[in-house]
């Protein structure tokens, strides 16, 4: 029980630390997906072919390989940056394969007749995109974007094994100061779940607020 | 894909032109994106002899391949016993009793939502077991939670006039598990079930950081030796489009049965989702295709 | 299922053969010198430890297992083409193996990370640990120590364009780099918390973050330090003095009292007949800098 209460700066840094590097891989990834989003459904070949190739090679690239080419591969490029954002960089890019393919099977549920209709209504495409499709496809896609940012904060625990001052990392830490390690990783997987269940919260009120009885 | 879309008409011949123009454009834009790429590998001279070099020798290409071939036993491994701790914890989930069900239903939830890596390191660090055995511990709970996942939305997916019937026949539980139920789910959720694999194949790359010999620890083995000028980003040249190139055959794999068993009468009566990478939300599947 | 292996099986054994037809024998060239010839250590005839489980253990095993570190240039360095260790480090591995019987040849190591060292040994994973591992009281709780065999010092490694730093006093703002969770690691944090502290889980990815200006030193113990610069002497060099005492000792396990006061024993001998000192001239003594003089052994009671 002590590991937590004699420790609990060391262990309040480790939370903060994936805290942080969830959410800024959050906004990163959601910005990234709405793009690749878009991209995969433009009319303009090329680009979506580029869309299709970054969702298809990030899906199928393991993640820890990803980290390894991020953090100890770009410096070789001269790119001189701190490690959180290499970390940032890293599960931003690894997400944003994911939330993209959310966002776009949520405009697929749109029914072809909505966009129809609101053409024949004399909507602009800006107009059936902001009021139509958009509306709608958003409230289908908000269960899907939450579970896969969860699994991003679960993600973000390779961060640690990368050295980024994150939750998991805190084990070296204290078993190095000899704390019995059972209870050491108990209160990680607590602080995990904390985190966990207020995205999850998070999206349930969203759901609850947004979301279409299906 | 255009035309099934929501988003647009079909276009017409003036739109058609502007959109050959907007893509002759964005073809030079992503060219020039992977030129400045190119030229950036050059001239960090990444292409230098000395770089290249380790993997003319035998010994290199041996210790790749070993890495290799310890990355596909974790995965064989760990794939084997995820399906089984799958099956039986959805076994659990199912039953009559209020107890076990209550007990999977705990595990199952409390292993998805932990951090594969947190459960490795849990395993192999205060467990004190071997990196092959930790890793595979710690797949196995994963994966295995998500599975049963599968498999129970798999059984319930299957229309209920099917479990009626087979009830109103006088079978017992388990007869209609196994010789209604199961065979039906089964073909439904293999195209789930394969995604899931291509999980466990990727994340067998954890075993990297508690020193378990496989593939990316060979590369960076190879990729660390000062002696080769740190060939980092050719050994990344070298591993990524091996692993990638796994894991998408294995994700086209999945999709091929999929479009086979979508076409194949013998699974009209189920529909199963694809496992969420995530959890804890109610519908927390993706959205599946919208009644008319 | 059956498919996808069969799939898998045809591809690798394709890409098997497509490496066996083509590649060159032996190992890729190494950089900086290298010894002439490796002394030979005698083997004890008839030499018993019955009252040491780890010996029994190794004994019907017919060799040691020892864990090593793999990337630390003249002190235990694994050659990823061949898989060989060599280093100061690994002279010491061999040279206790042929004192408890065993040919020095016969030793198997294994890679583990700084990290892992006390797990490896509770669990018997390894028999013995050699691997730049400091003795302190900490540790002591956890595992046995038998030496020191080596009195190293933390000390700087930084580029030779580097003209600002001297010594830990100019660490002030700078980004320096360790391994984690090593003595080092915790002293810079400790001491010098003024300094910009990264940690990765190997020293060598800290020197290719020094190489690419991602860090502007690297602080360990001299000994992987002067093993590094020997590496690349035009790039990197080695700074200031010492300003600490890292005993190495040869880990084992915690309850083994019979194993560690037997490493003593074989220490002190070596020291004596002088194969200490050509371990040392073979490996760490290439890049110039002469054999200290060994430290004293520290025989320490069970239980403290």
């Amino acid at each position: 029980m002590n590991v937590l209460t004699d420790n609990f700066s060391t262990y309040g840094e480790g939370f903060l630390g994936t805290v942080e590097l969830t959410v800024y891989s959050s906004v990163l990834a959601l910005v990234l997906g709405f793009v690749m989003a878009s991209f995969r459904v433009a009319p303009v070949g090329s680009i979506r072919v580029f869309g299709t190739a970054w969702v298809t090679v990030l899906r199928n690239t393991p993640l820890t390989l990803l980290f390894f080419a991020v953090l100890l591969g770009l410096p070789r490029f001269g790119l001189v940056l701190p490690f959180q954002v290499f970390a940032i960089l890293a599960l931003g890019c690894y997400t944003s394969a994911f939330i993209c393919e959310a966002l776009r099977s949520g405009i697929n549920t749109v029914p072809t007749g909505q966009g129809e209709a609101a053409r024949s209504l004399g909507m602009t495409f800006g107009q059936t995109l902001g009021l139509v499709v958009l509306p709608q496809a958003f409230r289908s896609v908000i269960p899907p974007v939450g579970s896969t940012l969860i699994a991003l904060a679960k993600n973000s625990a390779i961060a640690g094994a990368f050295s980024v001052t994150e939750l998991l990392g805190t084990y070296k830490t204290l078993s190095e100061l000899g704390y019995n390690i059972v209870w050491t990783f108990v209160w990680i997987a607590v602080g995990y779940l904390i985190i966990t269940l207020a995205i999850s919260a998070l999206f349930n009120v969203l759901e609850r607020k947004w979301g279409i009885a299906r | 894909m255009t035309e099934a879309s929501a988003l647009y008409d079909i276009p017409g011949p003036r739109t058609r032109q502007r959109h050959f123009a907007y893509g002759v454009l964005s073809t030079v834009v992503i060219l020039g994106l992977l030129g400045w790429i190119l030229h950036l590998l050059f001239d960090t001279g990444q292409f230098t002899y000395t770089k290249w070099m380790p993997f003319e020798y035998k010994g290199i290409q041996e210790l790749l391949l070993r890495g290799l071939g310890n990355t596909l036993k974790a995965f064989a491994i760990a794939g084997a016993l995820s399906l089984a701790l799958g099956g039986l914890l959805a076994a659990g989930r199912l039953s009559d009793h209020r107890p076990v069900r209550w007990l999977a239903t705990v595990l199952v939830e409390f292993f998805r939502a932990m951090p594969v890596l947190v459960m490795i390191f849990f395993v192999f660090v205060a467990l004190k077991v071997q990196p092959l055995p930790a890793l595979v511990a710690g797949l196995t709970l994963y994966n295995g939670s998500v599975l049963a996942e599968v498999f129970r939305s798999g059984i319930g997916s299957v229309e209920r006039g099917q479990r009626e019937a087979a009830f109103a026949l006088g079978m017992r539980k388990s007869q209609v598990m196994a010789h209604v139920l199961v065979p039906q789910a089964v073909r439904a959720m293999l195209p789930a079930i394969i995604s899931q694999l291509v999980v466990a194949l990727k994340d067998t790359s954890l075993g990297y950081l508690i020193t378990y010999e496989e593939f990316l620890h060979a590369g960076k083995l190879i990729a660390s030796n000062l002696d080769y000028d740190l060939p980092f980003i050719p050994v990344v040249l070298v591993i990524s489009p091996i692993y990638i190139g796994m894991c998408m055959l294995l994700s086209w794999f999945a999709g091929w049965v999929s479009r086979r068993e979508q076409r194949s009468p013998k699974t009209e009566a189920v529909d199963v989702a694809a496992a969420a990478p995530g959890t804890l939300l109610p519908g927390g599947d993706p959205p599946t295709a919208p009644g008319p | 299922m059956f498919r996808t292996t069969r799939v898998r099986t045809a591809l690798a054994v394709s890409v098997a053969l497509l490496a066996a037809a083509c590649g060159k024998d032996g190992s890729p060239p190494s950089k900086g010198p290298a010894a002439d010839r490796l002394p030979n250590y005698r083997v004890a005839q008839g030499f018993q430890l019955t009252s040491s489980k780890t010996w029994k253990r190794a004994k019907k095993r017919g060799h040691f297992v020892v864990g090593a570190k793999e990337d630390q240039p003249y002190l235990g360095e694994k050659d990823p083409a061949t898989g060989t260790y060599s280093g100061f480090d690994i002279e010491i591995a061999k040279m206790m193996s042929a004192s408890l019987g065993f040919t020095p040849k016969s030793v198997r190591f294994k890679t583990i990370a700084s990290a892992n060292r006390e797990t490896s040994l509770q669990n018997g994973q390894i028999d013995y640990y050699v691997g730049t591992y400091t003795i302190n009281d900490n540790r002591k709780k956890l595992v046995g120590f038998a030496g020191p065999y080596y009195l190293a010092g933390q000390s700087l490694l930084v580029r030779t364009d580097e003209n600002d730093i001297h010594g830990p006093q100019d660490l002030e703002g700078k980004r320096v780099c360790s391994a984690a969770g090593s003595t080092p690691y915790q002293r810079i944090k400790d001491d010098y918390s003024k300094a910009e502290l990264v940690a990765y889980d190997t020293y060598s990815v800290c020197v290719d973050n020094l190489l690419t200006y991602q860090v502007d030193a690297v602080t360990t113990d001299d000994a992987i330090l002067i093993g590094y610069a020997a590496k690349v002497p035009d790039e990197l060099k080695v700074v200031g003095r010492p300003f600490s005492k890292e005993p190495y000792g040869i880990g084992v396990p915690h309850s083994d009292n019979a194993l560690r006061f037997a490493l003593d024993d074989a220490l002190q001998a070596r020291e004596k007949n002088g194969d200490w000192k050509k371990a040392y001239a073979a490996t760490l003594g290439l890049s110039g800098v002469p054999a200290p003089t060994p430290p004293a052994i520290d025989r320490y009671r069970a239980g403290s």
